[in-house]
């Protein structure tokens, strides 16, 4: 079975440079010779096929066991404290399947069961409470879509250009529908007078596995549009992202989305954890290192054409596609550029850019074959517009690890061959 | 508008064809009686004619002023609509509570409330020296972070690194880097030994964070750490931090509406991608080249990677028991953190256990074994169930000076079933 056709990158490389080399391949370019796809009886139109339970849960066909998440390995230690990347490159819409939203792990994915769910909150409120599932699931929820993109994002890519795809250079990125209990109801709940004056209160989160991960969210942003969430995408979560229960924490950075989160603690400071102080603080070129950095500033990538997506049909029309998003809201415009940014070109958005969630956009064009440096740019609903690699090298320097939403170039030959490129 | 009116069109005709019919019978010379009976009816129906109209126009006028009420009901949405508010909602703040959830009992918050924050509260009764602190580091710590905190491997380096942060390769220790000391007693108590999360006693923990603050030349080596002098450490890099200044750096220098055209004279590629294999052949190490702008592109497997197939580890099982090796395989996840089996396993903080059972001590290709394996290695002792039972049950009781730094598998029967779930991994 598995010798049947089965596309990979190789063979469209392959195809691509056949395309190059003038060799006219596939039907649909053939001329006055009958497509044996169309003028002969195919076993798919003649057998029949499987019948429905043949698998009760779906996956995507074989076909496409090309779009899957995928890890590199010298980034870090061992697999169970490390990230994988979601394969943006070959998705399209916005929102990310669950199957191959990326992965982050601290201690490794933990099996929880709903029943051994307990969430528990604690610390400056009037009462200290216990909720199991069952409990979450009584109180009024709510659904909205928001991206969730790890602060190390493109942290590769500060000294230079170094991974060769959009998966690698943007993939630590997910979008999804979630549905769960806004937090400020579960402190409204536990009752907020013993902490007074809330300006100048946090809440402390941590998670059920080893890692617990603990971060400390000040109370305004707790109160405004944190959710505990249960779903994602319409079904639970995923194991790997939190199942039963993780936090939503709109627009910032990903560590801060505890997974199995099983306890809020209002405190009168920040913990100052390990991962709000070892990690996830951005040093500067000076030395001096910028904490609560939370909020992911606008940024962009073009998908396709990229590296991993070659353009392999040749001259003519071309959809330029990629995704834009912002910590701080909406995107309001994304302009593109063919010419590493000599001239740009606003993209047409797929629909109406969500507040904290991805962007779809496509530039339409007719190529002529001749080379590309292709860039995109966006722009949110506060006037942000996504800086350049220099800009933000010349604010920081090339230690920061974190927080980098620089315009990418991906250099596309006249072959459709893309890969990706600094330019002055 | 019209469509509802138009209802009231066959009404009115009905009775315009009445009235016709009443004046042509009237004109017709009966009998005066029955000329009057029919006056009378004629009289009658003109006053249903009359009601029925009447009814049809105030019918119609009602309707009318129905639809005209839902045009501007329907024009009001539009608006709403296009302003963006619509029937969505968040969910209701509601007077009062749910009165969902149960009262935390004190032994709970107990167990689950163990942050430390910076300035000490939250720290349990307890002490530990720099010696101690030795000891258990080398047992707990030093497989991954190395005996003297240097770090293995790519595992976290804990210690120096001073006066590096502004280099090109800034060094990020607990010594050279760590605001607050606790943060390091917080994180080790709570999440490490990694496997082992929660296992260290207070006392262990403040003897670790002396070692370490030792490593790192901050106290001497008579050194005692302790809920009471905890505050009193200063750390080296305690000012090095700043709150996000994004805003006022950033954000309104990038908010000019930016170039659209002839916005650079020319643009040259200045640096290509470094060569990424994700998925090398045998487990080698990826590369990371020096790619110049003169290199032709390199398009690596990236994309290539073949799924991976099911664990064929049950299929495999050779005669034992596929329960036990599935306890096995279970068991096996204190294991994993150090420990891969199965297709593609490599050595990492421990070595690749595929075929160990039946294979010689201290064999597997390209692992680094403490002197005590190598010298089983050279005896030319082999793992056996006994043997590994026994390593298993008591790591360092049966192979002194080994570098694996775990208690042991409390559970007679889960040894027995690592064991099987090992055996079913060929080499």
């Amino acid at each position: 079975m598995d010798e049947i056709f089965k596309p990979s990158r190789r063979s469209f490389l392959r195809g691509s440079a056949a395309i190059a080399a003038g060799t006219v391949a596939g039907g649909a370019a053939a001329q006055g010779t009958p497509d044996p796809l169309i003028t002969e009886l195919q076993d798919w139109a003649s057998y029949t096929g499987v019948g429905v339970d043949e698998t009760p849960y779906g996956l995507p066909i074989r076909f496409e066991s090309d779009v899957v998440r995928r890890n590199v390995e010298w980034l870090t230690a061992s697999p169970i404290s490390s990230i994988n990347f979601t394969p943006i490159h070959a998705l399209d819409g916005t929102i990310t399947p669950q199957g191959c939203a990326f992965e982050r792990h601290h201690s490794g994915a933990i099996e929880l069961t709903k029943e051994d769910y307990r969430l528990m909150i604690n610390g400056l409120v009037d009462e200290p409470l216990v909720f199991t599932y069952a409990d979450l699931e009584r109180l009024p929820r709510e659904n909205h879509v928001y991206f969730c993109e790890c602060a190390a994002n493109t942290g590769m890519e500060w000294a230079g250009a170094q991974l060769n795809g959009a998966q690698f250079t943007h993939g630590m990125i997910h979008n999804m529908e979630y549905t769960g209990v806004p937090l400020r109801t579960l402190l409204n709940e536990a009752g907020l007078e013993a902490a007074g004056d809330l300006s100048d209160k946090w809440v402390y989160v941590e998670g059920a596995d080893a890692s617990s991960n603990g971060r400390s969210i000040p109370m305004e942003k707790a109160l405004d549009d944190v959710l505990v969430a249960f779903k994602a995408n319409g079904e639970a979560l995923r194991m790997e992202h939190g199942y039963p229960v993780r936090l939503v924490v709109p627009g910032w950075e990903g560590n801060m989305w505890v997974k199995w989160l099983r306890r809020v603690q209002v405190t009168d400071m920040a913990v100052e954890s390990r991962e709000e102080t070892s990690k996830y603080t951005d040093v500067y070129e000076n030395g001096i290192a910028r904490k609560w950095t939370w909020v992911m500033d606008a940024k962009s990538v073009i998908t396709s054409p990229s590296p991993q997506m070659p353009i392999t049909h040749g001259q003519g029309p071309l959809v330029i596609s990629g995704l834009a998003w912002s910590g701080h809201g909406q995107i309001t415009r994304v302009d593109v550029s063919k010419d590493g940014g000599i001239t740009w070109e606003t993209a047409r958005l797929g629909k109406q850019g969500d507040t904290k969630a991805l962007t779809r956009f496509y530039l339409d064009i007719n190529w002529d074959g001749s080379p590309m440096l292709l860039q995109s740019r966006a722009i949110d609903e506060t006037g942000y517009v996504q800086p350049t690699k220099d800009q933000l090298r010349e604010k920081r320097g090339e230690n920061a690890v974190y927080h980098n939403n620089c315009i990418q170039t991906w250099f596309v030959n006249e072959e459709g061959i893309a890969e990706n490129v600094e330019v002055s | 508008m019209s469509k509802s009116l138009n209802l009231f069109v066959p009404a009115i005709g009905v009775t315009t064809l009445a009235l016709g019919l009443a004046y042509g019978l009237s004109s017709r010379d009966y009998g005066a009686q029955t000329i009057e009976t029919l006056e009378t009816r004629v009289q009658q129906t003109e006053e249903n004619v009359a009601r029925a109209i009447a009814e049809a126009q105030a019918a119609a006028e009602e309707a009318a002023r129905l639809q005209a009420e839902r045009d501007q009901l329907e024009q009001l949405a539009a608006e709403a609509a296009m302003s963006g508010s619509d029937l969505t909602a968040p969910a209701p703040v509601i007077e009062g509570k749910y009165g969902l959830g149960r009262t935390a009992l004190p032994e709970e918050i107990a167990a689950w409330d163990v942050d430390v924050l910076p300035d000490g509260r939250g720290l349990p009764v307890g002490q530990g020296d720099v010696f101690t602190g030795e000891e258990v580091f080398v047992d707990q710590c030093a497989s991954c972070h190395g005996d003297f905190a240097e770090g293995v491997g790519n595992w976290p380096v804990l210690a120096g690194g001073f006066d590096t942060l502004a280099n090109e390769d800034p060094v990020k220790t607990v010594g050279s880097y760590w605001p607050h000391l606790s943060t390091a007693w917080d994180y080790i108590n709570r999440s490490m030994p990694f496997g082992a999360a929660g296992t260290l006693t207070p006392d262990e923990t403040y003897a670790i964070v002396a070692y370490i603050l030792y490593s790192n030349d901050l106290v001497d080596d008579d050194f005692v750490l302790s809920n009471e002098n905890f505050t009193e450490v200063e750390m080296y890099n305690s000012d090095g931090f700043v709150v996000d200044d994004r805003p006022e750096l950033e954000y309104a220098e990038w908010q000019a509406e930016p170039c659209m055209v002839n916005c650079k004279e020319t643009v040259e590629i200045t640096m290509r991608a470094t060569f990424l294999d994700v998925t090398p052949e045998g487990g080698g190490d990826s590369v990371m080249n020096d790619a110049t702008t003169s290199d032709s592109p390199v398009f690596s497997a990236s994309a290539s990677a073949e799924p991976t197939e099911e664990s064929a580890a049950v299929e495999e099982t050779g005669g034992v028991d596929p329960a036990l090796v599935a306890a096995g395989e279970s068991a096996f996840r204190q294991c994993k953190s150090c420990h891969q089996v199965g297709e593609n396993a490599s050595n990492r903080t421990g070595p690749a256990l595929n075929g160990i059972l039946g294979h010689t001590i201290g064999a597997v290709d390209g692992f680094r074994y403490s002197d005590v394996f190598q010298e089983a290695n050279a005896a030319g002792e082999v793992w056996d169930a006994e043997n590994l039972a026994a390593f298993l049950a008591d790591p360092r009781g049966s192979m002194a000076g080994t570098k694996m730094s775990f208690r042991g598998v409390r559970d007679e029967a889960d040894i027995t079933a690592l064991i099987a779930y090992l055996q079913s991994f060929e080499e």
